[in-house]
């Protein structure tokens, strides 16, 4: 009867510990970047770009990367949005929801979800010389948005099914054609999820490195031009911790700082509105 | 809009036929033992052996599921069999936000926080000298990013069990734990099981943090503190001599095609279970 | 009355959350006998029931106060060794339901976490039971087949020897034979006229003409409060109350 009690109490420790393990390295991380990354931190980073051998110890900041990372993964959110949502329009209004053909599209997206985004990169570089496309903002945003397609039409998938059929019925019995019905009256019911959704895939694209690496070249300069390199912000920390120069690398810890707390920022805003809407969808 | 869902479902296929198209050149040149057996990596003289990457992606992807299985699967039985509600949905945010955070970020952190503690004292420890960069270094912060994975599926499988079951165990004076060793475990076996292999899938893809710490040399590692040097890593350093040298683009891509094949068949593999599981439920 | 009491209830109260459950419940369990619980649904009948062998303790969010004295120890008491008091109470649910394991696995389970680990015996163990519960000739040849093959009916008996297996004093039957047909509910009657001369058994259940054929003893529970208890010839032919009165005539449902 002890030897129960005793591997009962062993086995509540070891997990107590495996938990606090599992937070305590979310919380370090954190903190790490934190403390590594403020003191580097000056107006400067977001201001400016770098000059003239930026790499090399001269001053300068990231703005050429924080305004190519918005521009790229910004443009591979609309992209991938105008993909997914026929999908999971079609999906769910159109498929009935045992239909086979659509249990396989799922099947597909679910599998599309774990492949690396290096391999995306791969791919989308074989498109690019497939067209005759240079390392530029545009390679990128093929690349990040094959990569986002699939979390961004799993995401609002998952939202879209919640919504009752219902719904969809009554919008029939009253007149509505399928797209009419979808677009109305889903689409507004599922709208804060699909937000969410959307924001998700856009926090993804947006910290990415291995996607853009081949695709998108890099620059030194800020440029919204879609035929010419462009810079990322993970792959601008990237090459400022290669360097030798100590200087450089605490400009990597701020930049880190700097993408650590776009993510945090998109993930604890799309928890707001998740809380705010709740209220207004019908359940 | 179904020619939209068709692209969805014939995408995969369209990648595997474009990555496999660029790869025959360096297949029709070598033989597939020369490609997979050799350990010598040297394209400028033509030699493609992808046998030290292989072995190191396997090595590291050990690494980091070896330390992150235990602690992922305890942690869920916590959250799920011994918490109270409000600390199952407390514990959400913080493993999602875990699941957030850039690739780079995980490899900035591995080289401020993983690689200097092997270096001056793990490593030291055990008796070898290493730079840090190494096998371990990759384990650690790859298991570490795989902790989401792991954790939100088990989640989901053991919630799946039903609550009859729990009950009946208890009722007949078993314990807590004895009542999720031989019920509730045995349950979500192979669940949890899709859940490790889900979480070996990504960590097998994964690129930047892998890169910036376990040291990229392409040999073969004899022990956990000696470096690696992993496909998804190999791709991503040499995309800029790709084009220069003859056969170097599809050598790469070749091991673009492999790494996509290998976690396309770890993918279908366990979601086939988890949809089996969630129909048995339903 | 010279009844011994196996189980006696003083004082007990149970909330989930906001929702005062038992309402200051005072009744004795007579050792030995049946006794049924009866009563409309959802009014604290299986509360009452689990808060016998603290299974009521997995609720979320529950508080209780009381006391249920069993063989002279309290039940609610903290720090009591549950493991010890849920081996004392047998309880059959009323869906079956059979561990995911073979038909022999889920008869020798009770045992063996108990620490029985002689497979000579718990063979025994598992064949004198299910001979018990009168599923041996059916199942001996197939033991190792996983028990959720078996139908409901053979389930329920299963349930039942695999409760009996741990060697209780208590039975608890949570409308024990509410999920299954007219055969099978009455194979699980007569099985528990045989056993009563071994074991309490407490049953819940609002078939009330299974409370006449089975109990001794009846308890009326009506929304969380005990309105009247006593021997059964004596609540069917005489209630005191007018609401027993009235539930057993059937107005009220």
């Amino acid at each position: 009867m002890d030897r129960r009690r005793i591997e009962e109490r062993f086995f509540q420790g070891l997990m107590v510990l495996s938990s606090l393990v599992i937070f305590l390295s979310l919380v370090l991380i954190l903190v790490d970047i934190l403390v590594k990354g403020l003191p580097a931190m000056n107006l400067a980073m977001i201001t400016q770009g770098p000059k003239g051998g930026f790499y090399l110890g001269k001053e300068g900041g990231v703005l050429n990367a924080i305004v190519g990372s918005a521009a790229l993964a910004g443009g591979a959110t609309i992209l991938s949005f105008f993909l997914s949502l026929p999908v999971v329009l079609y999906l769910n209004v159109y498929l009935r929801q045992s239909s086979r053909f659509s249990a396989f599209i799922r099947f597909s997206l679910d599998v599309l979800w774990g492949v690396p985004s290096i391999v995306y990169g791969a791919f989308g570089f074989t498109l690019m010389l497939l067209f005759g496309i240079k390392a530029s903002l545009l390679g990128g945003i093929i690349a990040v948005s094959l990569l986002i397609f699939p979390i961004m039409s799993r995401a609002m998938d998952e939202v879209m099914k919640m919504v009752p059929r219902e719904l969809l019925e009554t919008s029939y019995s009253l007149g509505a054609t399928r797209l009419e019905a979808g677009l109305k009256v889903v689409l507004r019911q599922a709208m804060p999820g699909i937000l969410t959704a959307v924001l998700i895939a856009f926090g993804r694209g947006i910290g990415d490195a291995a996607s853009v690496i081949f695709t998108a070249g890099f620059s030194d300069h800020v440029s919204f031009s879609l035929f010419r390199p462009v810079a990322t912000l993970p792959l601008a920390i990237f090459y400022q911790l290669g360097t030798p120069f100590p200087e450089v690398q605490d400009r990597a810890y701020a930049s880190s700082l700097i993408l650590t707390l776009i993510i945090v920022g998109i993930s604890v805003f799309t928890r707001l509105i998740t809380r705010r809407f709740r209220s207004y969808t019908i359940r | 809009m179904f020619l939209v869902t068709a692209f969805a479902g014939l995408l995969l296929f369209v990648m595997v036929l474009a990555l496999y198209l660029k790869s025959r050149p360096i297949l029709e040149t070598k033989t597939l033992g020369q490609l997979f057996l050799a350990t010598s990596w040297s394209p400028s003289r033509g030699n493609f052996g992808f046998l030290p990457f292989i072995v190191g992606t396997l090595w590291v992807t050990l690494a980091a599921v070896v330390i992150a299985v235990p602690l992922c699967l305890l942690t869920a039985v916590f959250l799920s069999e011994y918490s109270p509600r409000w600390l199952r949905e407390f514990a959400q945010p913080p493993i999602d936000l875990l699941a957030g955070i850039p690739s780079v970020v995980y490899g900035v952190w591995g080289v401020i926080v993983v690689v200097p503690i092997i270096k001056d004292h793990l490593g030291p420890r055990f008796g070898s000298y290493t730079t840090g960069y190494s096998v371990l270094a990759g384990g650690v912060v790859l298991a570490i990013m795989i902790f989401p994975v792991i954790i939100h599926i088990s989640l989901e499988v053991l919630a799946a069990v039903k609550f009859e079951v729990r009950e009946v165990s208890l009722a007949l004076g078993a314990t807590r734990w004895q009542t999720v060793k031989h019920v509730v475990l045995r349950k979500a076996l192979p669940g949890i099981f899709a859940a490790v292999v889900l979480g070996l899938s990504r960590a097998f893809g994964e690129t930047m943090a892998v890169l910036m710490v376990t040291g990229n040399v392409a040999r073969l590692p004899h022990s956990v503190f000696d470096p690696a040097y992993t496909l998804p890593a190999l791709i991503a350093n040499n995309y800029g001599e790709m084009l220069s040298i003859p056969l170097y683009d599809s050598a790469l891509l070749l091991a673009s095609l492999i790494l996509l094949l290998v976690t396309l068949v770890f993918n279908a593999f366990s979601q086939v279970i988890l949809a089996r599981l969630s129909r048995r439920v339903a | 009355m010279g009844l011994k009491i196996h189980i006696e209830v003083r004082d007990l109260d149970v909330f989930y959350g906001n929702t005062h459950a038992l309402k200051k419940i005072n009744v004795g369990i007579p050792e030995k006998k049946i006794t049924a619980i009866i009563g409309p649904s959802g009014c604290g009948k299986t509360t009452l029931l689990k808060s016998f062998n603290r299974l009521v303790d997995l609720a979320e969010d529950v508080r209780y106060s009381g006391s249920i004295l069993v063989d002279g120890q309290d039940v609610l008491a903290p720090g009591v060794d549950l493991t010890a008091v849920r081996k004392k109470m047998g309880l059959l649910s009323q869906k079956p339901t059979p561990l995911p394991m073979s038909i022999f696995e889920n008869v020798a389970y009770g045992p063996k976490i108990h620490g029985v680990r002689n497979k000579k015996r718990l063979r025994e163990i598992v064949e004198h039971q299910l001979k018990e519960v009168g599923l041996w000739e059916e199942v001996e040849k197939r033991l190792d087949e996983p028990a959720s093959k078996l139908s409901v009916g053979q389930q329920q008996r299963l349930c039942l020897a695999r409760g009996l297996a741990v060697e209780p004093e208590i039975i608890l039957g949570d409308e024990p034979t509410s999920a299954l047909d007219p055969i099978s509910s009455k194979r699980i009657e007569e099985k528990f006229l045989v056993l009563k001369d071994k074991y309490t058994i407490v049953i819940v259940t609002h078939i009330l003409r299974q409370a006449k054929r089975l109990a001794d003893y009846v308890v009326f529970l009506y929304f969380g409060e005990v309105i009247e208890h006593g021997p059964a010839e004596q609540i069917f032919a005489n209630p005191q109350q007018q609401l027993t009165a009235e539930y057993i005539k059937g107005v009220i449902s």
